[in-house]
C-alpha cells in the first residue's frame, strides 16, 4: 500500500496542493510571487472572456453528454441486445474504435471531415444543400457544435453498448408485463427501461460530462481554441496562462474552478443514481 | 423476447447507420492518403491511381521507428509499476483492512474524478526541479502518480469481494502475508490484473496532455504526443498528414483487434467502476 500512496502523493497530492497556493499568488513562474489573495477567483468569476470560456464547457456537456445518451438509449431501446454472434462481434468492435484511438487523431479526422473540401460539405452538396456548405470549424457560429460533434462521435459508441448491456440484464418479463397492461413503446420505454437502466445512465453521463468539462485534446487540435474564443475551453486556457501568458497564479485558480466544477456535476449524478432502485 | 418485426428492423437499420458514421472519417482519411502529394483531395473519392508509397514516405517523416520505441519505453515505466504497487494496495485494503485505510481510500476516492490539467502546471515546476523535463520520466512518474486513484480503487473492488476465510485458510496453513499475496492472491486475481492492464497500456499510449507539456522532443513522447507535433509540422500537407495519422493508428488498432474481446471487457468495467 505504501509505494502507491507515496507515488500518488508526490505526483498528485503534493501538485494539487500547489495549485491552491499558486491560486493565491501572482506569479509569472519565474521571478518573485506576489500574495494576492483571493483576487485571481475574482478574476475568473468576472472577467468576460473567462466566463465565456467556462460557458463554452458547459455547451459541450449538451454535445458530449446529452446527444449520446439520449441517441444510446434510442439504439438501446431499439436493439435490446446484440447477439452474442459474429454480427455482435463486428458491431461491437467497430462501435469501440473511437475509444481506442486517441483523441489527437479524433481531432485530426475530424477536421478533415468538417473543411470545406471535406465529406460533410461533399454530401450536403450532393444533397442540394450546397448553400450552408462552409468551414465548419473556421467558422464564429458553428465552430462550437463542429467540436461538439466530434466529442459525440467519440462517445457515442461508448455509450450505446454500456446501455445495450444494461438492456440485456433487464427481465424480459418486465416488459411482457408491461404489454399485457397495453403500454405502447413510450410508456414501455418510460416504465421499465428508462429506471432500470439508471444505473447505465449514471455511468454514461459521469464519464462524458467529465470529458466535456476537461476536454483539451479535441479542441487543442481541430481549433486551438478559436475562431476567437469560439472553442476555448478551460483545459486549454489554463494550458495557455501558465505556459505561453506566464500567468501560473490564474491558471491555477481556473484549474481549481475546473476540479470544483467537475465535482459539483458529477457527485449529484452519483448520488442519484448508485442510490438503490425505487 | 419477442419483439415485433418492425422494431427489429429499425434496431437493425439504426445500428447499421450508426457503424457507418463511426467508420466514414477512417473511410474519408484512407481516401485522402492515397491520392497524390501535392493534391488537394475532395472528402471522399476512391484515387483512379492509389499511392500507396504515401505511407512509406509518412514513415520517414513521422520518424516512425522512434516514436515506437518511445511509447514502448514509456509504457514499458508506467504499465508494470502501476499495476503491482495497485495490486498491492488494493490487496491492503480489501482484504488486509489495515489501519488507517479507510483514510488512505478517501485520499485516493479525491482523485479519481481529477482533470489532469489541474495538477498539470505544479507538475511542470516540479519536474523543472528534479531536472526530468523533456526525459521520458516526466510523463512516466506522474502517471504512475495519476493513475492510482482508479487502479487502487479497481484492485480493492476485486480484493473486496475475495472472502477472507481463504487468506485465513492459508495462515492456518502457516504462510507468510508476503506468500499469501504471491502463492493465493495475485493468481485468483489474473482476470482484474488483466483488463486493468489493458486500460493502462491504452491511457499511457494516448496520453496528450502531459505529453506536449512536460516532453518539447517528439521523439520521446507517446504516441498521441507525436501526432500533435506532426499535425503541427505537417498540418498543410493533408495528403501526408493523414497517411502519418492512419500510420501512428496502425500498432493500437492491431493491438485493439488481437485482444478485442478483452480490450471490450475491460472497457466496460472500466468507466462501470469509474
Amino acid at each position: 500500500m505504501l509505494p502507491a500512496l507515496v507515488m500518488y502523493a508526490v505526483f498528485v497530492l503534493r501538485p494539487l496542493v500547489l495549485t491552491l497556493q499558486y491560486s493565491l499568488y501572482d506569479w509569472n513562474g519565474i521571478g518573485v510571487a506576489r500574495w494576492v489573495g483571493l483576487d485571481n477567483y475574482l478574476t475568473v468569476f468576472t472577467d468576460s472572456d473567462l466566463l465565456k470560456i467556462i460557458g463554452n464547457a458547459v455547451v459541450l456537456i449538451v454535445f458530449f453528454s446529452f446527444i449520446p445518451v439520449a441517441l444510446g438509449l434510442l439504439v438501446a431501446s431499439m436493439v435490446r441486445r446484440i447477439t452474442t454472434g459474429a454480427f455482435g462481434t463486428v458491431v461491437r468492435t467497430i462501435l469501440f474504435l473511437p475509444q481506442v484511438i486517441p483523441l489527437v487523431a479524433a481531432g485530426i479526422a475530424w477536421s478533415w471531415l468538417l473543411s470545406s473540401n471535406g465529406l460533410v460539405n461533399q454530401v450536403l452538396r450532393a444533397v442540394g444543400l450546397g448553400g450552408v456548405t462552409r468551414a465548419w470549424l473556421g467558422d464564429f457560429d458553428t465552430a462550437l457544435p463542429a467540436v461538439g460533434v466530434i466529442g459525440a462521435w467519440v462517445l457515442l459508441g461508448l455509450c450505446t453498448i454500456l446501455l445495450v448491456t444494461g438492456m440485456s440484464k433487464i427481465d424480459p418479463g418486465l416488459y411482457e408485463a408491461a404489454r399485457l397492461d397495453g403500454a405502447g413503446p413510450v410508456r414501455e420505454f418510460f416504465a421499465v427501461t428508462l429506471p432500470s437502466l439508471r444505473q447505465e445512465i449514471g455511468v454514461c453521463l459521469t464519464v462524458t460530462i467529465i470529458a466535456a468539462l476537461a476536454s483539451f485534446d479535441i479542441v487543442y487540435i481541430s481549433t486551438s481554441g478559436g475562431p476567437g474564443l469560439q472553442t476555448t475551453v478551460p483545459g486549454l486556457e489554463i494550458y495557455r496562462l501558465a505556459f505561453s501568458q506566464r500567468q501560473v497564479g490564474l491558471a491555477s485558480a481556473l484549474a481549481v474552478v475546473l476540479m470544483l466544477l467537475v465535482l459539483a456535476c458529477v457527485l449529484p449524478i452519483q448520488r442519484l443514481t448508485r442510490g438503490e432502485k425505487p | 423476447m419477442n419483439l415485433s418485426r418492425r422494431e427489429q428492423v429499425t434496431g437493425r437499420v439504426l445500428l447499421i447507420a450508426l457503424i457507418v458514421v463511426t467508420l466514414l472519417p477512417f473511410v474519408s482519411m484512407l481516401s485522402a492518403a492515397l491520392q497524390p502529394r501535392g493534391s488537394v483531395p475532395d472528402g471522399l473519392a476512391w484515387p483512379s491511381d492509389p499511392q500507396w508509397g504515401n505511407f512509406a514516405d509518412a514513415f520517414t517523416a513521422a520518424n516512425m521507428g522512434a516514436l515506437l520505441r518511445s511509447s514502448l519505453l514509456i509504457v514499458a515505466g508506467v504499465v508494470p509499476v502501476s499495476v503491482l504497487i495497485a495490486t498491492m494496495a488494493g490487496f491492503g485494503l480489501g482484504q488486509l483492512r489495515v489501519p488507517g485505510g479507510r483514510l488512505v481510500f478517501g485520499l485516493l476516492l479525491l482523485g479519481l474524478t481529477l482533470p489532469f490539467e489541474a495538477v498539470v502546471t505544479p507538475l511542470y515546476y516540479q519536474m523543472q526541479d528534479l531536472g526530468l523535463l523533456n526525459t521520458r520520466w516526466a510523463i512516466i512518474l506522474p502517471l504512475i502518480g495519476l493513475y492510482m486513484p482508479f487502479a487502487v480503487f479497481w484492485m480493492r473492488a476485486h480484493f473486496t469481494n475475495v472472502p477472507v476465510e481463504l487468506s485465513e485458510a492459508a495462515r492456518v496453513d502457516g504462510s507468510s502475508t508476503w506468500q499469501l499475496f504471491w502463492r493465493v492472491q495475485v493468481p485468483l486475481a489474473r482476470p482484474a490484473i488483466a483488463s486493468l492492464t489493458i486500460l493502462m497500456f491504452l491511457w499511457t499510449w494516448n496520453q496528450f496532455l502531459l505529453a506536449i507539456v512536460l516532453v518539447d522532443d517528439a521523439s520521446k513522447r507517446t504516441m498521441a504526443g507525436a501526432l500533435g507535433a506532426f499535425q503541427g509540422q505537417w498540418g498543410t500537407d493533408l495528403v501526408l498528414l493523414c497517411a502519418g495519422s492512419l500510420l501512428i493508428l496502425t500498432p493500437t488498432l492491431i493491438v485493439f483487434l488481437i485482444f478485442q474481446r478483452q480490450f471490450i471487457k475491460a472497457l466496460i468495467q472500466g468507466s462501470v467502476k469509474g
